[in-house]
């Protein structure tokens, strides 16, 4: 059974987002994705200061299994990535809400009307089931 | 044997020599003196100093670690690992073409090149098209290849079109190609049988679609029956129709690409035409054209005058240029060319008549342990699900790593990716009855075992020389011994 935070919002290709402060979200893969990706040897980081847009691939995310495309839940430019996982990918496994996350994204508007349209954890709890 | 092995590097005794040249019986100079200095070694090269029996032990030894079709089974979907037969060894070695050089005057070389200009003529007719490159080294260089000729097709035509449509079962080299070939992939999803669906289809067609890549039979082994509409849907939004050959050994001397409406094919050599496939090449990708792309062919190719001789033809002004050093891969042509002489046109019909008639008994005994996610007929490979097995705590892997056990190497896992727990086999035709019945006791002995002793799966290999790579730390922490610049 695949842990899935309350507060947090989803896409379906298997990402969270929350907002953090001001219009910055920060984005990571959920616990069901890297169950299901098996061991993450290595991220592929969108540059700092590029756009993104929601549902447009940003970067992938490389398992000893196969790469998947890392798709942005929401639209605007990349502010930080954590590069904790350049050295440690195994959080990704480990901690997929926590030091696993992966990309931080200033949105423009409100961080409301961006993550409007994602699912919320009962709706994304349906899709995984 | 021990899993440790020293390298030959680490062997090396200084003082040690293998073999003592005899005495030199013409005056000796100095290289210095006929090689100009930027081409000199400035220090010796770091050759392992060890004696004959040493190194004759230490290959010997590596060769038994090594599994090969010469060794056992080996039912890898997707990569058709049929026998080698080693008549194509002789005839590789006839020293009209062991010792020979590709930049001889091509007077010198006629028999090489008869063997080009037929070999060229041969997979032209298989497949149904026009003109074939033999330059290729690979099957995904054959693709950029074909993908290369695409793009010059419609930019000599003015036309931009930017994407390349690929099915979610497509071999992960056709995106890969597509990417390095500078378009953009889209993927559309199978409908449930497995098949392309042409309501997808025909929303991702445009005006900006440079081609769609297929493979028929599919990595499912499965026959596209709407291949007809398929092409007509493709072609009549201006893009051309790519066929990966990968699957070749399945309709030989029974349908042929070209009749289905492809433009662009490339073959595996290494697959279907029984060149070394496993170890590490080379390989050959030939790639053939329907009339339209010639043109932009990779030159040279094989031509004959009227008289009758062999000469390379470099008259194709719109050619995307040399795709290879030399002329291809020579020596894996010579022996495509020789089993295609073995067994003529009949022969290979027979043989993916056999390849198809095993993947079918095979899919049709296994599908009560395993389950078949299109069941019916197959083509010449097939897909199983291990997701029953997960009740027991038993994975796809575990499956493979007991068949270790068995002394098989096993089929391919985890690919194509819409399958769950995905098992695709291939037995290709060279193998007894015998062969394939043993494959598939062991296989029902392991669904077996998953149901009464998972753990003795979930643990295995345990006959093998080592067991479980750390693959994740491998790729996590990998330990490189060379430099660049």
């Amino acid at each position: 059974m695949s842990e899935i935070k309350p507060d947090l919002f989803y896409s379906e290709e298997h990402e969270w987002a929350v907002a953090i402060s001001g219009q910055v979200i920060r984005i990571g893969i959920t616990d069901y994705a890297q169950h299901q990706l098996g061991d993450i040897v290595f991220v592929e980081f969108p540059e700092v200061g590029a756009g993104v847009f929601a549902g447009e691939s940003m970067g992938s995310i490389e398992s000893v299994k196969t790469v998947s495309e890392l798709y942005s839940p929401v639209t605007g430019k990349v502010v930080s990535v954590n590069e904790a996982l350049i050295d440690s990918p195994e959080h990704v496994n480990g901690e997929p809400y926590g030091n696993g996350w992966l990309v931080e994204v200033e949105v423009e508007g409100s961080v409301e009307a961006a993550l409007a349209p994602l699912l919320t954890a009962d709706r994304y709890r349906a899709i995984t089931e | 044997m021990k899993p440790e092995k020293a390298l030959i590097f680490e062997m090396s005794k200084p003082g040690r020599v293998a073999y003592s040249l005899p005495d030199c019986d013409v005056p000796e100079i100095e290289a210095s003196s006929v090689v100009p200095s930027h081409l000199l070694r400035s220090t010796p090269a770091e050759l392992p100093e060890v004696y004959e029996v040493d190194v004759i032990r230490h290959y010997t030894e590596l060769s038994r670690r090594n599994f090969g079709i010469d060794n056992g089974f080996y039912p890898l979907g997707s990569c058709t690992m049929k026998y080698n037969p080693k008549i194509n060894e002789d005839v590789a070695r006839f020293a009209g073409f062991a010792k020979i050089h590709p930049y001889q005057p091509a007077e010198s070389i006629q028999g090489a090149l008869e063997l080009l200009y037929t070999l060229q003529n041969d997979l032209a007719a298989l497949t149904g098209m026009d003109q074939v490159s033999l330059q290729p080294a690979a099957g995904a260089h054959g693709e950029w290849t074909g993908l290369m000729l695409i793009r010059a097709y419609h930019e000599s035509r003015g036309e931009k079109r930017t994407k390349v449509i690929v099915p979610d079962s497509s071999h992960g080299t056709n995106p890969a190609s597509a990417t390095v070939a500078g378009f953009e992939t889209v993927t559309i999803a199978s409908n449930d049988k497995g098949m392309v669906d042409l309501e997808a289809l025909r929303a991702a067609v445009g005006s900006d679609t440079a081609a769609l890549m297929l493979t028929n039979p599919s990595t499912l082994g499965l026959f596209e029956e709407q291949i007809v509409e398929i092409a007509q849907i493709v072609h009549e939004s201006g893009g051309l129709l790519y066929y990966d050959g990968a699957n070749s050994n399945a309709i030989m001397g029974i349908a042929r690409p070209g009749d289905m409406g492809f433009d662009v094919v490339h073959l595996n050599l290494h697959k279907t035409m029984s060149t070394p496939h496993g170890g590490g090449g080379p390989g050959a990708g030939p790639v053939g054209v329907k009339s339209r792309l010639i043109p932009f062919l990779p030159k040279p190719i094989v031509g004959r005058a009227e008289d009758g001789a062999y000469y390379w033809d470099s008259d194709l002004p719109q050619s995307i240029g040399r795709v290879k050093a030399f002329y291809g891969n020579f020596g894996i042509l010579v022996r495509a060319y020789a089993y295609i002489r073995t067994y003529g046109p009949e022969g290979l019909r027979r043989v993916s008549e056999l390849a198809v008639l095993n993947a079918n008994y095979m899919m049709h005994r296994l599908a009560p342990y395993f389950e078949a996610p299109y069941p019916g007929v197959c083509k010449h490979e097939f897909v199983l699900s291990g997701k029953r097995l997960k009740a027991f705590g038993v994975r796809t892997l575990d499956v493979a790593k007991r068949l270790l056990d068995f002394g098989y190497h096993p089929p391919t896992i985890y690919f194509p990716l819409n399958v769950e727990e995905c098992i695709m086999i291939e037995p290709t035709e060279t193998e007894s009855k015998e062969t394939l019945d043993a494959f598939i006791e062991a296989m029902i002995q392991i669904a077996r075992e998953a149901e009464t002793d998972p753990q003795l799966v979930i643990n295995a290999p345990y006959t093998t020389i080592v067991k479980r790579l750390d693959e994740t730390t491998a790729a996590r922490k990998p330990v490189l011994n060379c430099t660049c610049g």
